[in-house]
């Protein structure tokens, strides 16, 4: 089926980060198009359109805005660009190369939901990004796009650019939040589940990924008809993936959602083009850190999300990462677990020993000190902070970011159980290079 | 001069200004001291507090929080290699190695002449790998003479980058008449698009 690239459409043009270029090449039609007809209608047809959320949780951004109760004002719109989940590069794409598409996006959603001020969070270290969004926000100022009665119209809207400081937790949208009011970026006891219902200073606020909203001009402009004869029935559009690791041709792609596969996008020659040095495939991560692993045999899957759910893992946050026939599984589960056990933001016991504890037990592996019990004792600690290892995980944990720490090891030691083993019956034989730990 | 100065103080009413509650300003502000100082001083967080009307404990709170702000000096130039899972499976472990090796530090040492390394997590450039940041502006697929070349660069001045706890170079601006406002919790107010009630039904 013919695709038409959404969000990646003006990655081409160079120029695109200008507003000139931008209001040239089709941008804010959708928001003058928008301000001609409804609130209603502009919910309406993202609703119809059935965008899935793109931070991680994939859900449906029409529905989510339904949840604002009636009557509750103010409403917030808050944008996650907190983007630090490990192999996950698009959104900095999108602020960089295409900011305007972004904030129109940004629009569309408070004009929808009747949100009155927005916050665009922009993670910390991402300079560049930073500077893209300030100067077109500047622009988009000054041509009347943002502020006070935009486009003479009783629709006002303030954007703030606001930016984090270091912390993958801050990307969990309660800890967004927190942090957003001045806090330490802690996650949020739930219930209530949904930020719609109460957020940003208590009040009702919807908080959405950044390539979630730059597909909104899109849909507005063309339609969600169009939209949904992109993609499969439960993954409609197109959507973003970074393929990174050991293949030829590492890079960013917009694919038709739910049709293309795992194989297409890996082996394909106008894609990442296979695995490096004619190697074999090994193992890939298939949604970002937090997912549990996939093999040779998930190769034919399609990028859609019911059949990754049903598969055992997740696309999550589009992040693809190859390892091929020489990587060190045991390594690599290490290099997993340490990410999660440095970001753990230390609220509940289980998160913040568990993952410390896991860290630890693996670093030892790898150094030549492990025990034959380790393995039943990372399971062990597995266990306690996700019930039943299974997936979708059972959480004893606030938030996700635990039981995230879990995927890696199971993962692996299912798998590569023999690799383990080596290493520590190995463990007083080998010799360990200077840094390996 | 650990206290903002005069134009760092324009500039922190002028993001104050920005949020319903004055202590969503707290990290922006936070920069903003780093940016001046090269680090937060005990005294600029002392400052932040009465400008923010916190206690000092809170906005340390806050800081201590976040893996950007040192609370110490740490010299200017901050070269975070990466070791996210894209960048170890294409060398990052050994990257940081030379680095090590070759500036004859460890990791989270600074040099003589102000330069320090660390592995930080991804940093959202995993095409890249193995990719690392200086003072937060990227360098993509870097190998051994790469990061050499880097650092001489940095030492004859021909690679130029801001220095550290200077983010982003353009700032936003919002003049006073294209601002909306801020949107009060204590309103309750519909927006000014929004239809009346009953033209609303089915909707939300
Ligand atoms: C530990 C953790 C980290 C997360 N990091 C991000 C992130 O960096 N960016 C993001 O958009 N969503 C992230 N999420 C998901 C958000 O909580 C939230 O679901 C999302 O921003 C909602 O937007 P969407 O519905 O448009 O996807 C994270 C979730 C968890 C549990
Ligand atoms: S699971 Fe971990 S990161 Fe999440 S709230 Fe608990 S301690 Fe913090
Ligand atoms: S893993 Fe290094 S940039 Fe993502």
């Amino acid at each position: 089926m013919p695709f038409e690239k959404v969000v990646t459409r003006r990655f081409d043009n160079l120029e695109a980060h200008k507003i000139d270029t931008y209001v040239a090449t089709g941008g804010y039609a959708s928001l003058r198009k928008a301000l001609d007809t409804t609130p209603e209608a502009v919910h309406n047809e993202v609703k119809a359109a059935s965008v899935l959320g793109r931070g991680g949780a994939g859900f449906p951004a029409g529905v989510k805005w339904g949840f604002c109760p009636p009557g509750v004002w103010p409403r917030y719109l808050v944008v996650n660009g907190d983007e630090s989940e490990p192999g996950t590069y698009k959104d900095r794409q999108l602020l960089e190369r295409d900011p305007h598409q972004v904030i129109e996006g940004c629009l569309l959603a408070c004009y929808a939901v009747g949100l009155t001020q927005c916050f665009l969070y922009i993670r910390g270290e991402m300079a560049h990004a930073q500077e893209r969004v300030a100067a077109a926000l500047n622009e988009a100022y000054e041509a009347g796009y943002v502020g006070k009665n935009i486009l003479g119209t009783d629709f006002s809207v303030d954007i703030v650019l606001h930016w984090g400081a270091g912390a993958y937790i801050v990307g969990e949208e309660t800890a967004l939040i927190e942090s957003l009011e001045g806090n330490r970026g802690m996650p949020r006891l739930k219930p209530p589940f949904f930020p719609a219902a109460v957020g940003l200073y208590g009040q009702p606020t919807i908080v959405n990924n950044v390539e979630t909203l730059a597909n909104l001009p899109w849909i507005v402009e063309h339609g969600a008809e169009a939209y949904t004869a992109m993609g499969a029935e439960n993954s409609k559009g197109t959507r973003v993936f970074a393929v990174s690791g050991h293949v030829n041709n590492p890079g960013v792609f917009e694919v038709e959602f739910g049709t293309t596969t795992f194989r297409d996008i890996i082996e394909g020659s106008d894609y990442a083009g296979g695995v490096r040095d004619g190697k074999k495939l090994k193992a890939f991560i298939p949604g970002g850190a937090s997912a549990p692993w996939f093999f040779e045999e998930h190769l034919d899957l399609p990028l859609e999300k019911t059949a990754v759910d049903q598969a055992g893992s997740m696309l999550g946050s589009g992040a693809i990462v190859v390892m091929d026939q020489d990587t060190d599984m045991v390594k690599a589960c290490h290099n997993l677990v340490r990410f999660f056990a440095r970001e753990s933001c230390g609220k509940c016991t289980p998160c913040r020993e568990g993952t410390t504890w896991l860290e630890r037990i693996l670093s030892r592996i790898i150094a030549g000190h492990g025990r034959p019990s380790d393995l039943s004792l990372l399971t062990e600690v597995c266990e306690n902070i996700s019930p039943g290892i299974a997936w979708p995980p059972k959480q004893t944990t606030i938030c996700p970011l635990g039981p995230s720490a879990v995927s890696p090891i199971a993962s692996s030691i299912e798998r590569f159980r023999n690799e383990f083993e080596d290493y520590i019956t190995l463990s007083d034989r080998r010799v360990i290079p200077v840094g390996a730990a | 001069m650990p206290r903002l100065s005069e134009s760092n103080l324009r500039i922190a009413h002028e993001i104050i200004s920005r949020y319903p509650r004055a202590k969503s300003a707290l990290i922006p502000l936070l920069h903003l001291s780093q940016e001046q100082d090269g680090y937060v001083a005990d005294d600029a967080m002392k400052h932040l507090a009465e400008l923010l009307d916190l206690t000092p404990a809170e906005v340390l709170g806050t800081c201590s929080f976040y893996e950007m702000f040192k609370r110490e000096p740490v010299g200017d130039y901050r070269i975070n290699i990466c070791h996210g899972i894209a960048c170890h499976l294409l060398g990052a472990d050994d990257l940081i190695h030379h680095a090590e090796e070759s500036l004859g530090v460890r990791q989270g040492t600074v040099t003589g002449d102000g330069i320090s390394i660390e592995g930080v997590e991804c940093i959202a450039a995993c095409t890249e790998a193995p990719c690392l940041q200086v003072n937060y502006r990227y360098m993509n697929k870097v190998d051994n003479a790469g990061f050499d070349a880097l650092v001489d660069g940095i030492r004859d001045g021909s690679v130029s980058v801001p220095k550290h706890g200077t983010l982003a170079l353009t700032r936003q601006s919002i003049s006073e008449d294209k601002a909306a406002g801020n949107s009060m919790v204590e309103s309750n107010d519909p927006p000014a698009w929004w239809p009346e009630p009953a033209a609303a039904e089915g909707g939300n």
